[in-house]
């Protein structure tokens, strides 16, 4: 009896994070699976008592628009190159953060600070570090930015990063770095975390044995920290799927250099823009990024079931 | 390889650089010479620097003062990989993601040079390895896989397959249950045979050092109490310290004096002590020098009696015992002895150990003396030096005094802001018999009376110390 009482308690307790739960994220999921197959659908149409029928018809004419697979080229390549760079970058720093000792808190703090910083916040500033002001033919620009400066510093020419000229490459390698940038914090902080448990002994009989810096770093270090880096990159796609901030902070809303709107929109961009117009189409893109990002985690947890030491 | 430690000193300086009085001396001035080819048990209790010793001999620990020779190598400045040792930890440290086989290659292959072994010859060196330890069978399993014994010898695959020239091994056995104890133990013992690689070893544990050393190091904080054979170190003791920590069940120790070349516990006449002068002294007797003796002159009353079948261990009494027991270990022919409830013993000369009260160092009496120096003799003939330590033991005192400063009183915010809105509530009371006690004691630390406060507040002290 007494056991009853305690569970109707329980779930009690739980209530309130199930009615938020539900009303947040369980209908949602529901209800995007439903305008997803219902062809053509749009709330409008539908307060107006418009008839749906069911079938895949958002799907494929989301595949169809140039607009979509310019998005979905972009969030793969964008993915592939920075989870990639950003968990190596992550390894080697962690690594070193963890072997000094004088001002570790500092560069520890340093590391951290774009986690706790907007990240659109930090678009902007990146933007501004990178992009050219008042850029008119026959005049020099206001402003260059701190980066182009510092090029003209050193004695090369100006490069336009991210302005109405600027090309295909500059715009890639801003984007590249500021997301890398920007994964950095959260990736440091859980291999740190990782590599202060892993027991000193093993790097003692890794010294004793005579072991290279480098061989004890690939023999020891990475394998007993398999565990966190494949945490890290499983995150890591699932959070480059989704990369949005990065292109408005840098772009603005344009999604692109101003001459070439859309240039770098992604798949959550083009849901965004979707939502309130073409429910169907953007719920079928959600869909689609659904299914991409469980296929991809899919393949990370068995490859890492092969690869990872637990 | 013989092994020689001069002076060697460990200091490891207390957290506050400017106070010195922190400092903690883990080994101090070690002066030992290790025969070749020996397997030598450094013993003590912990916290005596013996582990410190070790690391400083593997070179993962830089010492203080002192050099370390192998053989005529003055190897104190080389990094651990050039010295040419094989260390086996005390959790053994085997890499988890490698199978045997890989641990076991793996110091090989990470010699460089013309050092380097071709594939074959260091697979060939490998199941060398592995089939002196007995482990050739689990090549392709992963440290886990194996029980605690068996990781116990591939750790010792992987520290011998370098051919190193001196073995250590760390607390080899203390995570093996007491049956895979006494086997490893003996296993050991083959190997380094086997081998001839000098090797030295690491245990807190008396029982273990005795059964397999060819000679034990005994030492307390940092300093050598004694060397010698195993067995020499039971029977001849330099000083208290030893006596009481080699022997199970352990020597019984007794305050008395000797007036007149005669030795009275309490005021019972046990013993001629001829050529000794008078003093107060600390009397230990092993457990197997007693003999039942209606005249003896030691009396006993008799708590119980404990029945081992060869033997028997009388449990007893007595008002001058430092022990709280007096364990005799007889003969269980003599049981029909033992009647009533209290018992008279004789002690065996050679079984009862005087010690200096003040000093705690060995009073030599009657026949002693002749075979303590036969013992050195024989030692020097043997290539070994005979080291005791000489003047004052070190105290445990200084330790304890040590440690009360150490202790950090680190007080959490939340205990804080807590404090703060309790101290209100029971103000009366409590300040009331704090304030004069601070007062009286001005040279304590600022922090004390907020211990004490923590401590009387268990829930609070719990959380000041999850937040430090």
């Amino acid at each position: 009896m007494n056991k009853k009482k305690n569970q109707w308690k329980a779930w009690l307790y739980l209530l309130p994070a199930l009615v938020v739960l539900g009303v947040f994220t369980v209908w949602p999921i529901i209800n995007t699976l439903r305008m997803g197959f219902l062809e053509g659908y749009n709330s409008a149409g539908e307060r107006l008592g418009q008839p749906f029928s069911f079938g895949f018809a958002n799907f494929t004419s989301v595949i169809g628009y140039s607009e979509f697979t310019t998005c979905l080229g972009n969030t793969l390549l964008l993915t592939v190159v920075t989870v990639p760079i950003s968990t190596m970058l992550a390894l080697l720093i962690a690594v070193a953060l963890n072997s000094i000792k004088p001002l570790k808190k500092f560069f520890q703090t340093i590391f951290f600070l774009p986690y706790v910083t907007n990240s659109i916040a930090i678009g902007m500033v990146f933007m501004a570090m990178f992009s050219m002001i008042g850029v008119m033919p026959g005049r020099e620009p206001m402003s260059i930015g701190i980066i182009n400066t510092i090029i003209e510093a050193f004695g090369g020419t100006r490069i336009d990063w991210v302005n109405q000229t600027s090309g295909w490459g500059a715009n890639f390698f801003v984007l590249v770095v500021f997301i890398v940038w920007n994964a950095l914090p959260f990736k440091i902080l859980v291999l740190l975390g990782g590599l202060q448990n892993v027991d000193k002994q093993y790097y003692d009989a890794a010294k004793v044995d005579g072991a290279s810096r480098w061989r004890i770093f690939w023999r020891v270090t990475v394998p007993l920290l398999s565990p966190m880096i494949a945490y890290v990159v499983i995150t890591g796609f699932i959070g480059g799927f989704k990369e949005y901030n990065s292109i408005i902070g840098i772009f603005g809303d344009t999604m692109g250099p101003n001459t070439q709107q859309g240039k770098w929109n992604t798949m959550v961009g083009y849901i965004i823009q979707n939502v309130s117009g073409f429910q169907g189409r953007a719920s079928a893109a959600a869909i689609i990024l659904f299914a991409i990002i469980f296929a991809v985690t899919l393949i990370n947890l068995y490859v890492s079931k092969k690869k990872v030491h637990y | 390889m013989k092994v020689v430690l001069q002076h060697l000193t460990k200091i490891f300086p207390s957290r506050n650089k400017k106070d010195k009085s922190a400092e903690v001396v883990a080994v101090n001035d070690f002066n030992l010479e290790i025969p070749d080819g020996k397997l030598i048990g450094l013993l003590g209790p912990s916290g005596c620097g013996k582990s410190t010793t070790l690391y400083m001999i593997s070179g993962l620990q830089a010492p203080s003062n002192g050099k370390i020779f192998f053989g005529d190598d003055d190897v104190t400045a080389l990094a651990p990989e050039n010295r040419g040792i094989g260390l086996v930890f005390q959790n053994y440290a085997l890499y988890p993601h490698m199978t045997v086989q890989q641990n076991i290659l793996f110091p090989l292959q990470n010699l460089k040079g013309e050092n380097r072994l071709s594939k074959e010859e260091m697979l060939t060196r490998a199941y060398e390895v592995a089939k002196l330890v007995q482990i050739d069978e689990y090549m392709d399993r992963k440290p886990s896989e194996l029980s605690g014994g068996q990781q116990q010898r591939v750790a010792i695959a992987r520290a011998l397959v370098k051919m190193p020239r001196v073995l250590l091994l760390d607390e080899p056995l203390s995570n093996l249950d007491a049956r895979l104890r006494l086997q490893t133990r003996e296993e050991i013992r083959r190997i380094q045979r086997d081998t001839q690689i000098t090797t030295i070893f690491v245990t807190h544990d008396q029982e273990e050092a005795m059964s397999i050393s060819d000679f034990i190091v005994v030492m307390k904080l940092g300093v050598i109490m004694q060397t010698g054979k195993p067995q020499w170190v039971y029977d001849d003791p330099a000083n208290l310290f030893v006596a009481k920590f080699l022997g199970t069940p352990p020597i019984n120790v007794f305050t008395g004096s000797v007036r007149g070349g005669a030795l009275y516990i309490g005021e019972e006449e046990v013993l001629s002590v001829p050529g000794v002068e008078d003093q107060d002294v600390y009397v230990g007797v092993r457990p197997e020098g007693f003999l039942l003796d209606e005249n003896g002159g030691l009396s006993c009353a008799i708590s119980g009696i404990d029945v081992m079948g060869r033997d028997v261990s009388v449990v007893s009494t007595n008002a001058n015992s430092l022990n709280p027991v007096v364990r005799s270990i007889i003969s269980a022919d003599e049981m029909g002895k033992i009647s009533g409830e209290s018992v008279k013993f004789n002690l065996k000369p050679h079984k009862v150990f005087l010690f200096n009260k003040e000093t705690e160092q060995r009073v030599y009496f009657g026949e002693q003396m002749a075979a303590h120096e036969a013992m050195v003799a024989q030692m020097a003939e043997e290539g070994q030096n005979y080291v005791t330590h000489e003047g004052p033991l070190p105290r445990e005192a200084d330790d304890a005094a040590k440690e009360e400063v150490s202790v950090p009183v680190k007080k959490g915010f939340l205990a804080k802001i807590k404090e703060k809105f309790k101290k209100p509530k029971d103000e009366q009371p409590e300040t009331a018999e704090e304030t004069p006690e601070s007062a009286e004691e001005p040279s304590e630390s600022v922090e004390e009376p907020q211990a004490e406060s923590a401590k009387e507040n268990a829930p609070e002290g719990e959380q000041t110390d999850k937040e430090g």
